[in-house]
């Protein structure tokens, strides 16, 4: 059981340090789709524990919610992309203080 | 297992299956209308739609008396949706509040004088800035009149923020209403580089902290064995071994809220999503997603973790006193006034994370002293409507290159036009926190129900940043009045149609009367009552 939330704490960990340290737009955007894949394996690995099937419901959930998430991001990332010639989340850097 | 068929208390849920229908029958309308004719029955609409679901928010608030105990406890209101939306007092007040916010910002995003009889959202997202695909959509006139059926969606997830019950529903609230926003900040038909990267660094550092409040979300699953926020209300009053699971997940619950109401050290994205979207869609969002997230904020800390008070709030005393030192610190130094007023919108989560800290019981308080929850409800709406009527004041003051938001560019706006300067100055105010604003009850409120919950370290620092903050609301002020317009030209105030005059003119006499004559609506956030558990 234990396994299985560290491998998720492991997987989670990975996606947030990759959001913060790579600079192409899609592969932060692909780190959070780690993430939440991290989320859905311990959510799976919870409903085992405590058997009932709320974990699996919310898993199910989730992807669904990332799906429309890819929608929309992949949607502004495009647009940046086409505009710049470039997806650096370094590029974008207008607004600033 | 059985699986039983879920009923749905479809009367108590109107407001919420109103909007989402609404936006649905948009997105129907976008397929159907050929492309010149959809404005008029897009904004039609949106406005019927959020009119009917106030009228039907208003009935389930005069019928929520009807359900008083139905759920055990003080609240009166009912549980809904097999548990997952709860309908009481605070929701339907948040609704309320949310829906008179969105005809606001309808009234915003249909504005077309101000562009010259085109709306301010760009006229074909696809083309790119600078191009010839760019130049004939707008000498065509096209619009996006998507942005409709999108803040309807957007609408229906802050509906559903404050309402919803269990865990997984909040984590689906929280994306229904922040995807549509982030397409809207990225739509703006001036300015398109910025408002295109405002879309973007809304959209990563959304998504990274909804990962973190999903992650939260199973942690506290594992602990509590259900999402449900009775099932982990109960789960954390009986206590368990795994407590650091328990800790763990209120803390990335935590992050992923805190991050959309904005406070410190959160608020990254907040100044230049604000600066870069559309004014029209900054206006809305500032007033409703904070409302929301708010409303969520309070509802998951006290009804689901009421029982781990102790160890929540010492987070939150650091945390509200980071958002207000940073905002106030931060807004001084700004020279653009979307910047001022997004930090300043920094503070203000402070300081109405001061008010999450009061007493949450009515029963421990004197007469007259207000529980955590009605002053955090009074100040969201105070502070709802000053932004809006701000912002809707940004979006009047042009020059040559469209809105003028420098500061350089408002110097001397007093003397051309002293009635705008005098409304913009009087939302700075009220922000300010001035006596006979509405700004000043807000805080009044909250402060005086942290210090009868004993924060009064915080209070401190809250009342020295309210201080620290009218230093740049008054430079403002003066920047106004007191100040030759600059040389190489001036903001303008340009003439709007009744849609932008009237909401600020709405949200003037709204702040006026809350300042003046706070009773009835202290009446009616004291009147709704408790969360249901």
């Amino acid at each position: 059981m234990t396994e299985y939330i560290v491998l998720s704490a492991i997987l989670f960990t990975i996606g947030s340090i990759g959001v913060l340290t790579r600079r192409n737009a899609i592969v932060v955007f692909m780190c959070v789709e780690l993430m939440l894949n991290a989320c859905n394996l311990a959510f799976i690995a919870f409903a085992r524990q405590h058997g009932n099937l709320d974990g699996q419901i919310a898993a199910f959930f989730v992807m669904v919610v990332a799906a429309a998430e890819v929608v929309v991001g992949l949607a502004i990332i495009m647009t940046i992309f086409r505009t710049r010639r470039s997806a650096s989340v370094d590029d974008v850097s207008l607004l600033k203080f | 297992m059985e699986f039983v068929k879920p009923e749905l208390e479809y009367a108590e849920l109107l407001p919420l299956l109103i909007v989402f229908g609404g936006a649905c029958l948009g997105v129907a309308l976008e397929a159907i209308l050929p492309r010149g004719t959809r404005r008029l029955p897009q904004v039609g609409l949106a406005l019927v739609t959020v009119v009917a679901a106030l009228v039907a928010t208003v009935v389930v608030g005069v019928n929520l008396d009807e359900h008083a105990g139905a759920a055990g406890g003080e609240g009166r209101g009912l549980v809904g949706a097999m548990g997952s939306i709860v309908v009481d007092g605070p929701t339907v007040y948040l609704w309320g509040l949310l829906l008179v916010f969105a005809l606001g910002g309808i009234a915003l995003f249909g504005e077309q004088r101000l562009e010259g009889g085109v709306s301010a959202f760009t006229g074909q997202a696809a083309a790119l800035p600078g191009t010839e695909g760019e130049r004939e959509a707008s000498t065509r006139g096209l619009e996006h009149t998507e942005v409709y059926p999108l803040l309807l969606f957007a609408v229906f997830g802050m509906l559903l923020f404050p309402a919803s019950g269990d865990l997984l529903t909040m984590f689906v609230a929280l994306e229904v209403l922040s995807l549509p926003l982030y397409l809207l900040c990225g739509l703006a038909r001036r300015r398109r580089l910025l408002s295109q990267e405002a879309a973007m660094k809304y959209f990563l550092l959304g998504a990274f902290a909804s990962g973190f409040f999903l992650y939260g979300a199973a942690l506290v699953y594992g602990y509590a064995g259900s999402v449900s926020f009775a099932g982990i209300n109960e789960a954390v009053r009986a206590g368990s071994a795994n407590h650091g699971l328990l800790l763990a997940g209120i803390g990335l619950l935590a992050v992923g809220l805190l991050f959309k109401v904005g406070a410190a050290p959160f608020q990254a994205w907040t100044p230049d999503v604000y600066q870069g979207a559309p004014t029209a869609v900054t206006a809305f969002m500032a007033a409703g997603t904070k409302v929301a997230a708010f409303g969520a904020l309070l509802r998951l800390l006290y009804v689901a973790f009421g029982g781990e008070r102790w160890s929540w709030q010492p987070m939150l005393w650091v945390i509200a006193i980071a958002s207000m030192l940073l905002g106030a610190i931060l807004a001084i130094v700004q020279n653009d006034v979307k910047r001022m007023l997004a930090y300043s919108s920094v503070a203000h989560t402070g300081f109405i994370l001061v008010g999450v800290l009061g007493v949450q019981s009515a029963g421990e308080l004197a007469d007259g002293q207000y529980t955590s929850l009605e002053g955090v409800l009074f100040y969201l709406t105070t502070y709802g409507f000053a932004m809006i009527g701000a912002f809707a004041i940004v979006t009047l003051v042009r020059d040559a290159g469209g809105e003028a938001t420098a500061y350089d560019r408002w110097a001397g706006l007093g003397r051309t036009s002293p009635l705008v300067a005098g409304a913009f100055a009087f939302f700075l105010l009220s922000m300010a926190g001035i006596p006979l604003t509405a700004g000043f009850i807000g805080k009044w409120a909250v402060f005086t129900s942290a210090l009868s919950a004993g924060a009064w370290p915080v209070v401190l620092v809250a009342i020295a940043c309210s201080i620290l903050a009218i230093t740049f609301y008054v430079r403002h002020i003066r920047l106004m009045f007191f100040t030759e317009p600059s040389q190489d030209g001036a903001g303008v105030v340009t003439r709007s149609s009744l849609l932008t005059s009237g909401t600020i003119v709405v949200c003037l006499a709204a702040t006026l009367v809350l300042g003046v004559v706070p009773g009835p609506v202290l009446d009616l956030v004291t009147g709704a009552g408790d969360f249901i558990r």
